[in-house]
Order: C-alpha cells, then structure tokens, then sequence
C-alpha cells in the first residue's frame, strides 16, 4: 500500500464531511495566517526602519543635552549643549565632516487667513547636508542667511501642504510668532517614522535668527554631526565625547552631562521593540494554532468512533494496525496542511491589506511559509497521533460488531 | 474428565489439511462468571471442501469462525492453516495472514459505502500492496465471476442487497484466498437471492475453492458437501450431505410456488 493510495483515502474521508473539515481546519487557519502575515509585516517594519535609517542621514551622530546612568536613567540636570560646542568639535575632530546645532519649538505659523500649528527649527546651512534631505522647491538658505540673522525659513513638505496647497511657495512671506519669514524653499517629502510622526512637518530657520528672534527656550536641543565614513564611527564618537568633556569640564568620575546616538542606535531600540512585538504575536498565534490541533484531535476522535466498523472491515480483509495507524494519521496531518495552505493565502491576503494600509512593504519570506507549514504538519501529527493509534488498537471483532 | 476429542471425523488423513484445529478452548470472562464458548474443538478440513458449520446462537460456531478468520486467538489449543501454526501470532501477522489465505463474506456485507464496487473489491489487494493496474485487472475479474462486472462502478446504495453479497464475495476471492469464510451470507436475503448467492458459492467451490460457511439455516447447509454441528461449545454431529441441493432446482421450486401463491 503506498502513499497515494493513503493520502485517496484521506482526502476522500474529509470530502465526505466537507463542512466538518472545514470547521476543524479553522483554528490551524487562523494560526498559520497570523503567523504568515505577522512574520510579513514585521519584516516589512523592520525594513521600513531601515529604510528610514538611510534617510534620515547616513553617518549621522546625534548629541543631545543630558546623560543617561549606567542604569539607563536620563539626567536632566542644568547641562547644556552650546553652538560653540559643535563649533569645536568640528574644528577638533578630523573624521567630523559637517555639524548643525538645532533647536526647537512648537508654534503657529499663519499665512494670510490660513495657520498651521509646526515646529521650528534652528539650524545652520549644513542640516540638509547632515539630514541627506533635499529641496523640492527654491534653496536652502545661505550663509550669508546664517551670518545676518536674516528672517529667511524653508519649509517641510507638510507645512508648504497645507498652507499653500501644492503651490510652490518660494518667494512667498509666512508669520512665525507674528514675525514675517521669506520663504526660501521647501524641503522634499520624507513620509512618516514608524513611531507614526510625521517628520516633514517642519520649518527650518538659520539659527541665528532663532536665537534673536524667537521666544521660548535658547539651549540647544542636538547637535547633528555627520561623520566622513560608517567604520570611522566609533572612534568619532569616542573623540567627540572627550572634547564634549573637556569643554563641559567633567571630572574623570563624573558622568557625561549629554548623550550620543547613532541613528543606528536610535533604530535598533525601533527595531527590538517591533522584533518584541514579533514575538508575542507569534506566541499568540502558536496557541491559536494548539487550538487548532486540539479541534483535530476532537474531531480526529469522533471520526474513529464513527468508523469503527469501517476500521473493522478494514482490518478484516488484511490491514495491519500499521495502515490503519497510517490512514488516520495522514487524515488528520492533511487536515492540518489544507488548513495551513487556507491559512497561507489568508496570512497573504492580511499582509496585502495592511500594505495597502500603511505603505508598508510587507513581505511574505520562504522562511516563513516553510515553518508555519512545518508547525501546521507537526500539529496534525502530535494531535493525530492519539486518535490514529486508538484506530488501530481496536479489536477487529469488537469493531466488525459496532453498530 | 474432558473427553479427549477425536482428531478428524472424516477418513481422508492421507491428504494434508488446510484446515487443522485441535482441543480449541475459548473462554470469556463476562463480569464474574467464565463463559466457555468453545470446550475443546477438533477440526480438519481439507483443500476443496465445502463445508457448512451450523449450530444455534451461542453454540460456539461464531467464536469458531472468528478463531478460523485468525480474528480471535483461542484461549487454550493449536489451529494450524496451510501447515502454519497461526492460533497465538501476532496482530501484525495473522492480519498478514488474513490479507493472503482468508476471504471473508458477512451476513450485513460489510462494504465500505460511498465506495464503489470495484474500490471494495480492490480493497484486500491494496492492503497487500499490488499495483493500481493489476488491482484493477484482478478486482475486475473477481467481479466477473460473480457476474457483476457490469456494475463495477456502481456505489453500494446503487445496489441491491444479493448484488452487494456479490461485491462482498468478490472482494473475498480477489486476493485469491486459501478458503473463503462465509458468516451467515444469506442472512439478510430472501429465498430467491438466497439462493443465487448458493449457487456462487458451488459454482466457486466446484472450480476448486475451499468455502467454509456459516449458517443457522439447515436448508443453506444443505448446498455444502459436509456439515458440522456446534452445541454448547462441542462439535456433536459432523457428517457428509447425502442429497446437496442443486441452486437450479431448488429455484425452479421456488418460481413454481410463487406462480402458485400469485394465482
């Protein structure tokens, strides 16, 4: 007796109870595709933050005001960071290529009747450069800009959005603060972090102005800095902090009074909590799919029950518990892979549809297939194999009798 | 206490048996008491009999047949078939054994439904691993010489009750037995198929198949070529028909009576 013969034999017992089957196969449906489409958008995430590593500036150190403890506890304490801090480490430090200070806050702009509520940035020339952001509109302002103070912005793709609806604004005047801004341009669409905020609603101004111009809060927020090659990284940051250090006269035991990031940095914490939420999702979809092997098992049970004569007459003309064993267990791990193959194309289906809601490139690997359908078989064997050795221990006669 | 049992009745020791059954005891324990379905059975039947085993219930002929289908082991005794010891083999084996020298026919025909005649037929010959084209050739012409190869796809609810004993019967010759073991096959029929699934089973023992049938009805035994008696776990008769009866007559009879009952 082959295989072929077997598999006719299952196939043909699950197509005489197509609702039944069905049924059963459900709990093994949802689990694979959970795992299917959870493996697709957390793969999708985690390129996604890729991706974004790569725009939001390539070698980019970012330095912000207070420490954090070994603990991982932030100090917020009175450090500052200074312009003049940038300043030297550029000049300090020869891997350093390019640095901006920046400064932020929150606040209306108005253009005729029209507001928005934005951010506002100081920094100087050098922050597309340091960003990898480029200008859809106009020009970034200049350095003569930067020098005079001058009342110049550059808006983000947002801002210039709903403002001006698509028009190009260049040349056009905006009220920060009820102070009038030339419009110098406007910075190319960057879309949304995975965190959700969307990164073009912003205005940038030389921060010269900000510091004469605007209210709120004169320290420095970062620092950005732009390193010449990715493998001159550690060294850039272990150079920058001990200028940071002599400048801030920090005393060998004392802590630093600022932080260092590399985006990378920044994105590998993104990158671990959606690599978590992975995890937990797969748990959960695993007991869906246990549940799923506990519903074959029952229904696998019934089925014994039902067919005891069968199993009878079966044995009668010749069956060895061996094919009866077999018959059971191949019913019961088709059920499964028919349930893990509903479950493959929900899982794409889910995947296509949160792609389609978050223009997240969700993909669906080999890797993934193959070991949500390896776990779809090793359910429908592990939870088969009692009913299928219950089949084939019964006693012919006894079962010949069953009616 | 026990008188020992003869070994075979019938004189015809020189040839070798295919069936050969000796002091065969069974005992079952039902809640407290012992029941002693069989009390010591001795039995040979030879190649190309046609023999009918008959009692009442409860004499002990169904728990012979389920020790003679290697089904049942018996309590205590040695059957041998075909020269093998078989009583106390394995569940693997003696379902070997049945797959290649047993054809069994029931009284409820005992087809697997929603499968088709020819699928049942194919049955014993898939457990033994024959080919898908040759299993076919073979189920075929096991359908043939029960006349219904017309019907080969025909599921088991398209057919009538005498046709499905004749799928059943096909499905016992297919494997090409050593005997054929037939529990009460005409138990579910009326006369009238009774008696054509009769003239089967001579038509099969008379091209040389041993049948060994089951059966409470005196006038079924009578079409068998030897008759052994069970009461109370005992062979108490066993004896040659004088006068078998001939399947063509005994219909002509049959139709003869039944114009008379119509008039």
């Amino acid at each position: 007796m082959n295989f072929t013969n077997i598999l006719k034999i299952a196939y043909n017992a699950l197509r005489r109870n197509k609702m039944r089957s069905a049924l059963t196969m459900l709990g093994i449906v949802i689990g694979v595709g959970s795992i299917i489409a959870m493996a697709g958008v957390g793969a999708g995430a985690q390129q996604e933050i890729d991706n974004q590593t790569a725009a939001f500036g390539t070698n980019m150190i970012t330095i912000r005001a207070g420490g954090v403890t070994a603990g991982g506890i932030r100090i917020r304490s009175n450090a500052q960071l200074e312009a003049s801090d940038g300043e030297l480490i550029i000049k300090q430090c020869d891997l350093v290529i390019a640095q901006t200070p920046a400064i932020r806050t929150v606040t209306n702009v108005v253009v005729a009747e029209r507001s928005w509520g934005s951010q506002v940035f100081g920094v100087n020339t050098s922050f597309s450069t340091i960003r990898n952001w480029g200008l859809l509109h106009g020009s970034m302002f200049t350095d003569q800009d930067y020098r005079s103070g001058n009342k110049v912005c550059v808006l983000g793709h947002t801002v210039a959005d709903n403002l001006f609806g698509g028009q190009d604004p260049t040349g056009g005047i905006i009220r920060i603060q009820n102070i009038p801004f030339r419009i110098a341009g406007v910075l190319e669409p960057k879309g949304q972090l995975a965190s959700g905020q969307d990164q073009d609603d912003l205005i940038i101004i030389p921060y010269t102005t900000y510091q004469k111009r605007m209210m709120g809060n004169k320290d420095l927020d970062y620092i950005y800095v732009s390193i010449r090659t990715g493998q001159d990284m550690p060294e850039a940051i272990k150079q920058i902090r001990e200028i940071l250090r002599e400048a801030h006269r920090i005393p060998p035991w004392g802590d630093d009074d600022f932080t260092i990031r590399t985006q990378e940095q920044v994105n590998e914490i993104a990158k671990s909590i959606s690599r978590t939420v992975s995890v937990l999702m797969f748990i959960v979809a695993s007991i869906s799919l246990v549940v799923g092997g506990i519903g074959i098992m029952n229904i696998m049970l019934v089925s014994v029950t039902e067919r005891t004569r069968e199993i009878g007459i079966r044995m009668a003309i010749g069956a060895t518990e061996r094919h009866i064993l077999l018959q059971f267990l191949v019913e019961a791990i088709v059920l499964s892979l028919m349930g893990g193959v509903a479950g493959l194309i929900l899982g794409v289906i889910t995947g296509q549809l949160v792609e389609w809601l978050t223009t997240w490139a969700v993909s669906i690997t080999p890797m993934s297939v193959i070991i949500s359908m390896g776990f779809a078989a090793s359910v429908g064997i592990f939870f088969g194999f009692y009913p299928a050795r219950k089949a084939a221990s019964l006693n012919p006669i006894e079962a010949l009798r069953y009616e | 206490m026990i008188p020992m049992p003869a070994a075979g009745t019938l004189d015809y020791l020189s040839q070798p048996s295919l069936i050969s059954a000796r002091s065969l005891r069974k005992t079952y324990r039902m809640g407290d008491v012992d029941v002693q379905a069989l009390r010591g059975v001795s039995l040979d039947i030879k190649e190309g009999e046609f023999v009918a085993i008959m009692g009442a219930s409860g004499s002990g002929k169904s728990t012979f047949m389920n020790i003679l289908g290697c089904l049942d082991a018996p309590t205590s005794g040695e059957y041998l078939l075909d020269g093998v010891p078989v009583a106390h083999m394995s569940r693997d084996e003696k379902a070997r054994i049945r797959s290649r020298k047993i054809g069994f026919v029931f009284q409820g025909f005992n087809l697997l439904s929603r499968t088709s005649a020819v699928e049942n037929v194919e049955l014993p010959l898939l457990y033994q691993g024959v080919p898908a084209r040759e299993r076919r050739e073979r189920a075929l012409e096991a359908l043939k010489a029960v006349g219904l190869d017309k019907r080969f796809d025909h599921k088991p609810n398209e057919l009538s009750g005498g046709q499905q004993q004749r799928v059943a019967i096909a499905r016992a010759l297919a494997a090409s037995p050593s005997m054929i073991l037939a529990d009460e096959p005409t138990g579910n029929l009326d006369s009238r198929t009774s008696i054509e699934i009769m003239a089967i089973f001579q038509k099969l023992n008379a091209e040389g198949i041993t049948v060994i049938l089951i059966t409470h009805e005196s006038d079924i035994a009578r079409y068998a070529k030897r008759n052994v008696v069970f009461r109370d776990g005992r062979i108490i008769k066993d004896f040659m028909v004088e006068e078998r009866l001939n399947p063509e007559s005994e219909m002509h009879r049959l139709l003869a009576t039944s114009i008379v009952d119509n008039a």
